[in-house]
């Protein structure tokens, strides 16, 4: 673990660190929503290192605690999380070939631990910030949701400290130099468009599943002669 | 909520993480599809990043988080350090709903 920590340069591990620490306390959230909209104590716990994907987490626990049925709870959790699976495709050579190490790097898989893989050039470092990444977030989410679920309804409100934007703004970080060319701003910004445009009117984790439209608007390939036409 | 759905939930997340991964470990793929699996990852990325500046749940999540948002992206397009992005964000967000923005 120490090596991984620093195989990364300077700039990606204070990243990470911000966002562990975010994670901290939105997990702090977590536990103690939970735990005031009456679930019991081991509710939020046994989600938060079973699931470990916080939206579907707040997703569910929002919903069951405003009466809807527990299998919709399960199924606009799972909707939320099925970016998990082209994600997966898009990072999975990087956890290596060892059936352990698939497994645990599969329950890490979160956004934040993609886009920092994702935002590295070299190949080392991209496995380094992805297990650093989701090792911290596992930490910080599960550490927030134990402290927060025991101290309940005492937790000041995320919102007034503009928690919520650190998220989104990660995001953006990560992304903007990813950015190369019109072969990935022009999907990017089509999905991005489909997504706002459809959250008035789709369940939560559809819009962004249907941002993979955008993919349409990547330019076309020129035809290379080293390859034979199907 | 019992530990049913709880462990539903659980199982149903972590299929959809490792079929992922275990695909990509399988197929052997050409360069332009892993090119194009990357982009397909960067646009669920900014899908997620534009929501959640501008939604909270299906309607609009006000003014002081889109500024909040717009000004961390900002910052992350002119290069500023990580820290710099995410406190920026943060800061913007909390200042302008202590003064009333929605």
């Amino acid at each position: 673990m120490r090596s991984t920590w620093r195989t990364l340069d300077r700039e990606s591990r204070r990243g990470i660190t911000a966002i562990v620490a975010a994670s901290f306390v939105s997990g702090l959230s977590f536990g103690a929503i939970a735990v005031a909209s009456g679930m019991a104590l081991w509710v939020p716990l046994v989600m938060s290192v079973l699931v470990f994907a916080g939206g579907s987490q707040f997703l569910a626990v929002g919903l069951v605690a405003a009466g809807g049925s527990p299998v919709a709870a399960v199924a606009a959790g799972l909707a939320l999380n099925a970016r998990h699976l082209p994600f997966g495709l898009a990072v999975g050579h990087l956890l290596g070939d060892r059936l352990a190490a698939r497994l645990l790097g599969s329950h890490l898989l979160v956004d934040e631990s993609v886009a920092f893989a994702m935002a590295q050039r070299d190949p080392a470092r991209a496995k380094a910030a992805f297990w650093a990444c989701g090792a911290g977030l596992f930490a910080g989410w599960n550490l927030g949701g134990l402290l927060g679920a025991l101290a309940g309804q005492s937790i000041a409100d995320p919102g007034a400290l503009g928690l919520d934007a650190v998220f989104p703004a990660l995001l953006l970080a990560l992304v903007i130099p990813a950015m190369t060319g019109p072969d990935k701003w022009r999907p990017a910004l089509a999905g991005a468009a489909i997504a706002l445009a459809t959250t008035p009117l789709l369940p939560a984790g559809v819009p962004v599943l249907l941002a993979l439209l955008g993919m349409a608007a990547v330019p076309r390939r020129r035809a290379t002669t080293d390859e034979v036409p199907a | 909520m019992s530990i049913v759905p709880i462990l539903a939930l659980a199982a149903g997340t972590f299929a959809l993480r490792f079929a992922g991964t275990a695909l990509r470990g399988r197929v052997s793929m050409p360069d332009h599809v892993r090119d194009l699996l990357a982009t397909a990852a960067l646009v669920l990325l900014v899908a997620l990043a534009a929501t959640a500046a501008l939604a909270k749940g299906q309607s609009f999540g006000g003014w002081a988080l889109a500024a909040g948002v717009a000004v961390g992206g900002l910052l992350a397009w002119r290069r500023a350090p990580f820290l710099v992005v995410v406190v920026a964000a943060a800061l913007i967000t909390a200042l302008l709903r202590l003064a009333g923005v929605g």
